[in-house]
């Protein structure tokens, strides 16, 4: 389906004898969500398009353990945390980049204190230090030259982790009208997801989340909101349909960004 | 000689029964458990001078936090004026300060001027609570009680202000007619005003400026007084409250450490099971919080930035996480008069999960740290929900059926969905 995409797993590039310089942390959503697929693939493509020498775990990846212990069920927080810490330092794994802020913030807060010390860096932080170092370039002619584009910043990234400038970096890059949301940066609305709301239905209220979120985002008058979330693009994407305004709005991750204004 | 003998006992009596509350409060704050936030002291004062001293964080809403901190810089730099007020009420002086000259006009000046803008404030924050209804202000959790808390307080600000400005009329008056002990000095760009309102005869002018005097050291000790059983503590415990911040990224939730060994021994049998049992799992009632938890419930002024900001509130759900803090202080204050009357806790069958906290409410929250971010002194009421979460799964298994799925996928297969863990790169082989 994909142009012949090859993406190693560490242990087989271990099995040639090599190891990577950087593991890309799928997550779950990133894994199985359909739509989330489709952004895991362009970091793929990013990642041999600059030709760093990455990996994934493929099969020996596991869940984080973030969507248990946002619940409230430590134990399994723990084991989850712990069996991935023997896996990531089995292969010697230094230096990590993950597509889910949930991922993200997980690895690099929670896991440090149960004996995982990687450095980890969000897909964003990464795509902004390869424009930064020129390695990222938006192609003439560009489909994003002068649309009005949006940020939505996911709570795991934006106020969790301050990680606020780079993906706008990354927007900015673009000769963009880059607008921001009325409720951004450390003010900004929760698509309604986090805290493992994804898994369950909302509690009685008088509206859902998203679509209180959706509203910010009709105001703006953006037809393309970008986020950087697996959790937040589920959200966005549904607001965009409830809302009817699948002809008006896109909904798209900065990674899936980059690869169709690098024209990658 | 009478009247500095009453002002030593007020002072004494109103001093000693400060310390009994505070007393009491300190006590309760220490019914938490331990949490280490003694580390870093250069951060933590940085902190304390920005968030507490400087109001960084309430310049989130610009128009209150101008108002605020003319309420704030008023109340500070007029208590300098309750320095001369205590020396002259124990040594029976008047104005004891004014050998100063120009500066003490230039004090009383501008102590005036902020007095006004203190009582300005004060009537615009009264307006925007009961008039303009300002939303925020006026949510179901502040219903009764903590609505007349407060416009109590700005009353009695309105009252103080107006007694210190009204004495120094009449005493500004009592110099311009050259009464005996009314010496020329000080400024008063403002109370020279109040004039027209006051009479002419020196008698009523003497009465009138003694018993603005009374009025206002009797305020202020009365106020201080009041401290304790209000939202209003804030004035004191936004200070250390923000000096004990949690200075790690917001995203960083505790990891338990009894768990740990737990699961330690789990994966590695070679290493053995912690010894002893642990008392409970996450929070079901103010004890089962730390410290700082109980330091925060003390230190909510009620002002609601959190509720505004909280997605779930916005959309109408039940949690407030205002409410949150306030529920935390009432069921602590119960606890505290359930340890006077009887020595030690005795179970009341109350506690603060289900009593003051309702489940749909702890279920609500998408831990977006939108709370803790608006919070203007560093209050964190996500960490008591996360703490009741853990209780209602680790010791009830009570989650929503919801919640159970996720965490048996997550159990099984390694992913909070039905798939299978052979099934995870998938995607990338297509």
């Amino acid at each position: 389906m994909e142009n012949q995409l090859y993406i190693p797993t560490v242990a087989e590039l271990i099995s040639k004898g090599e190891t990577p310089d950087l593991l890309f942390w799928v997550g779950c959503s990133g894994s199985f969500d359909e739509r989330a697929q489709r952004i895991t693939r362009d970091i793929c493509k990013i990642l041999n398009h600059v030709g760093i020498k990455y990996a994934i775990l493929g099969t020996e990846e596991s869940c984080t353990g973030d969507p248990a212990k946002r619940s409230g069920n430590e134990f399994l927080f723990q084991m989850q945390a712990m069996m991935n810490i023997q896996v990531l330092d089995g292969y010697e794994i230094k230096k990590i980049v993950t597509a889910c802020p949930h991922c993200f913030n997980t690895i690099k807060n929670e896991y440090p204190n149960l004996g995982g010390h990687y450095e980890v860096i969000h897909h964003t932080q990464l795509i902004q230090a390869l424009i930064d170092e020129g390695r990222l370039k938006p192609a003439d002619g560009h489909e994003f030259k002068g649309k009005k584009i949006t940020y939505h910043d996911p709570c795991y990234l934006g106020r969790a982790n301050e990680v606020y400038e780079a993906p706008r970096k990354v927007l900015e890059s673009l000769d963009a009208d880059l607008i921001e949301l009325k409720r951004c940066k450390s003010n900004g609305l929760c698509c309604g997801a986090g805290g493992a709301q994804m898994f369950k239905e909302p509690e009685a209220g008088n509206k859902d989340i998203n679509i209180e979120r959706m509203d910010d985002v009709i105001a703006s008058q953006a037809t393309v909101v970008a986020s950087a979330c697996p959790f937040c693009m589920t959200m966005l994407s549904d607001g965009v349909k409830i809302k009817e305004k699948e002809q008006q709005i896109t909904v798209l991750d900065i990674a899936e960004i980059t690869v169709r204004s690098n024209k990658i | 000689m009478i009247s500095q003998l009453v002002f030593a006992i007020l002072l004494l009596g109103a001093g000693y029964y400060f310390y009994l509350n505070a007393a009491k409060i300190y006590r309760n704050i220490k019914l938490g458990k331990k949490i280490d936030r003694f580390d870093n002291p250069s951060e933590r004062l940085k902190t304390m001078l920005l968030v507490a001293f400087g109001q960084k964080k309430m310049f989130k809403k610009p128009i209150p936090a101008l108002l605020h901190l003319l309420v704030y810089v008023g109340f500070c730099i007029i208590n300098i004026e309750m320095i001369e007020i205590l020396i002259d009420g124990i040594f029976g002086t008047h104005r004891i300060l004014s050998f100063l000259g120009d500066l003490y006009a230039i004090l009383i000046g501008s102590f005036e001027i902020l007095a006004f803008a203190v009582l300005i404030s004060c009537l615009i924050f009264l307006i925007r609570r009961n008039i303009l209804k300002v939303n925020r202000l006026n949510q179901a959790e502040l219903n009764k009680w903590p609505k007349t808390d407060a416009n109590l307080i700005l009353i009695v600000e309105i009252l103080l202000m107006t007694a210190f400005l009204m004495m120094n009329a009449a005493d500004y008056k009592l110099q311009q007619l050259g009464v005996a002990g009314y010496h020329t000095v000080g400024s008063f760009p403002i109370s020279s005003h109040l004039f027209a309102m006051l009479p002419d005869n020196s008698s009523s002018l003497i009465s009138i400026e003694r018993f603005c005097w009374w009025f206002h050291i009797i305020g202020v000790l009365a106020f201080l007084n009041y401290l304790p059983f209000s939202k209003h503590l804030h004035i004191i415990l936004a200070f250390p409250n923000t000096y004990f911040s949690k200075l790690e990224p917001k995203g960083k939730f505790e990891n338990m450490p009894a768990v740990t060994a737990e699961v330690k021994s789990m994966l590695d049998p070679s290493i053995p099971p912690p010894i002893g049992e642990v008392s409970r799992f996450g929070v079901k009632d103010v004890q089962d919080l730390t410290w700082k938890n109980l330091l925060d419930a003390y230190t909510c002024t009620e002002c609601g930035r959190c509720t505004a900001a909280c997605p779930a509130n916005i959309t109408g759900k039940l949690l407030s996480p205002r409410k949150i803090m306030m529920d935390t202080r009432s069921r602590l204050d119960e606890v505290g008069k359930n340890i006077d009357a009887n020595k030690s806790f005795i179970d009341d069958s109350k506690t603060l999960l289900d009593t003051y906290i309702r489940r749909e409410e702890i279920w609500a929250c998408t831990s977006c740290n939108a709370c803790v971010e608006q919070c203007p002194v560093n209050i964190n009421p996500l960490e008591i929900i996360m703490g009741i979460r853990q209780y209602i799964v680790m010791e009830e298994s009570q989650a929503p059926s919801t919640i159970n799925n996720m965490l048996s996928n997550l159990e099984n297969n390694g992913a909070p969905w039905k798939y299978a863990q052979a099934d995870r790169a998938n995607w990338s082989q297509q």
